[in-house]
């Protein structure tokens, strides 16, 4: 096995468990939370309005948004997470068949590491802060991703006209 | 002129080097995998053709009920309207996570049974982790599915019912296997330092093979593309969308504007329409590409002729295609562009039976030739 395919094997599965364990956490601990808030506060925006309290149903809505955001990057990590990871795996039993370099597989194995752990990273993150930090983060990680994917799919070409 | 490594692949698989053996931990998880990718595509269109587009209709049903009792003051009936909502969204997302996990899990078996040559344990260990990944594999999903029916039914918790609990069991399992994989790969790589460990390639270059490897990258790139664009384009104008939609919806319905309430009350149910095809799309290309990564690994072990070898291969990358980009166009196309996409995952599911059945008839092959030296 090359260095290359070490470092996809090994971080695919130590993010695949990661991954799982995030979810296992999630599901036990606030996803049912997150989704019975969810849908009171909605309901009780509703319900105010039609009692005409107006401030009140709109700070519900209010909240509906907040926990929803919220909501949708939070499963958003948990399925990208492992998604990724399977990707590492599967890509690490058969890099060496890659028409580069292990110098340069090293590299674009490096870039999707980095990525698939970035991008859902800083996709959480903006659960947290809604600056740009989390953002960039996310971007900077997605494009790590798609970059090293570009490059493999110029390797299996490479490969496949030889 | 056949490559060192698709000779040494095909020379392990004629001979059955052991790892492809009867009730093997490999061909428990290759065809477990390809069984659970299978059968959670069958439940997919299903779903989608019996359960989805209804429960839709349901939910819209409900919203516009509940908008027309903020308009006659009824509080109660908003309340009402909200608890039957909640259940039809209960309905759809059990649904959703039971086909989502069951071919999610079957990805990983084959990914499992891809490194086994590299997990050092001992064959009865590796069959065990096995064991314990499908199990798990199983009982998750189908606990997911059973959640909306037994609700909250003599549970010991506030919120999380029996059927929740197992799930999460069978996510504990799922967990111990990959851990126990891992420690074997961690096995597998401290002994190569010592020069023990051994193994065989497990990719035939083979035109199927190959044609799999480069369709599913390409799929997977597309997928992130398009991931990308969606996340800097409409999903945060989707979110403020659903919020400002609903804030319309309240506010008009308060004032008994009816007509410009009912108006939201659509705009709302096109917006998540919207939003559910968009990211539909988006994970179903990316989940095809992995697929088809997965099984160029698998087409050694696929007993059939080279035609239909390619047959196979040709009729999955024509479905991983068809149904994503349909999905996509269901907004403007409308049942037509669904009835195609269920066409796509139709040709998906026969061309995974098929190469199931090539499994099979290579496992049958091996055990007969097994039993004659015997």
């Amino acid at each position: 096995m090359t260095r290359s395919q070490k470092l996809l094997i090994a971080s695919g599965l130590a993010l695949a468990i990661w991954g799982m364990a995030y979810g296992l956490y999630y599901a036990l601990f606030d996803e049912h939370q997150t989704l019975d808030r969810m849908g009171a506060s909605l309901a009780t925006s509703f319900a105010r309005a039609a009692e005409r309290k107006m401030p009140e149903a709109r700070a519900a809505l209010q909240t509906y948004a907040e926990t929803k955001f919220e909501y949708v990057r939070e499963v958003d990590v948990h399925s990208h997470w492992i998604g990724l990871a399977m990707l590492l795996i599967v890509l690490g039993v058969v890099f060496d068949h890659l028409a580069f370099e292990e110098r340069h597989r090293v590299v674009v194995a490096l870039g999707l590491v980095v990525g698939s752990i970035v991008f859902p990273l800083g996709v959480i993150l903006q659960t947290v802060s809604r600056g740009l930090g989390p953002q960039a983060l996310a971007v900077i990680g997605s494009a790590l991703v798609i970059l090293s994917l570009a490059a493999i799919t110029l390797g299996w070409a490479r490969r496949g006209a030889r | 002129m056949a490559s060192n490594s698709e000779t040494l692949a095909h020379a392990s698989l004629r001979s059955g080097d052991g790892t492809f053996a009867a009730w093997s931990a490999r061909r428990l998880l290759i065809i477990g995998g390809i069984g659970l990718i299978a059968l959670g595509m069958i439940f997919g269109d299903i779903f989608a053709v019996f359960i989805l587009h209804q429960n839709a209709a349901r939910i819209s049903e409900a919203l516009l009920a509940a908008t027309h009792a903020i308009g006659t003051q009824d509080a109660h009936g908003v309340l009402d309207h909200f608890s039957a909502i909640g259940r039809f969204l209960e309905h759809r997302g059990t649904k959703v996570d039971t086909h989502a996990h069951m071919i999610a899990f079957g990805y990983l078996a084959l990914l499992l049974a891809l490194i086994q040559p590299y997990v050092a344990l001992d064959e009865r260990r590796k069959k065990q982790m096995a064991m314990l990944f499908l199990i798990g594999a199983i009982v998750l999903p189908v606990s997911v599915f059973l959640i909306y029916y037994v609700g909250l039914a003599y549970s010991p918790l506030e919120t999380i019912g029996w059927a929740s609990i197992l799930a999460d069991f069978g996510g504990l399992l799922v967990i111990i296997a990959c851990l126990g994989q891992f420690i074997g790969l961690w096995r597998y790589v401290r002994r190569r330092r010592l020069g023990e460990a051994r193994a065989t390639s497990l990719l035939e270059w083979s035109w199927s093979s190959r044609a799999l490897l480069v369709g599913g990258t390409l799929l997977v790139l597309l997928g992130f593309l398009y991931g990308g664009y969606y996340a800097a384009v409409d999903l945060y104008a989707h979110e403020e969308g659903e919020v400002t939609t609903l804030r319309t919806i309240i506010e008009r319905a308060a004032a008994n504007e009816t007509t410009e309430a009912e108006r939201a009350v659509d705009a709302y149910g096109l917006l998540q329409a919207d939003q559910a095809v968009k990211i539909a799309a988006h994970a179903h290309i990316i989940e095809f590409g992995l697929l088809a990564m997965l099984l160029a690994f698998v087409q050694p072990y696929v007993f059939l002729s080279e035609r239909w070898r390619r047959r196979w291969v040709v009729v999955l990358l024509i479905g991983s295609v068809v149904l994503p980009v349909f999905v996509f166009l269901e907004i403007e196309w409308g049942l037509v562009a669904g009835g195609i996409a269920d066409v796509g995952g139709l040709l998906i599911i026969i061309a995974l039976l098929g190469m199931l059945v090539g499994v099979l008839r290579h496992t049958g092959r091996l055990d007969a030739e097994g039993g004659e030296v015997r």
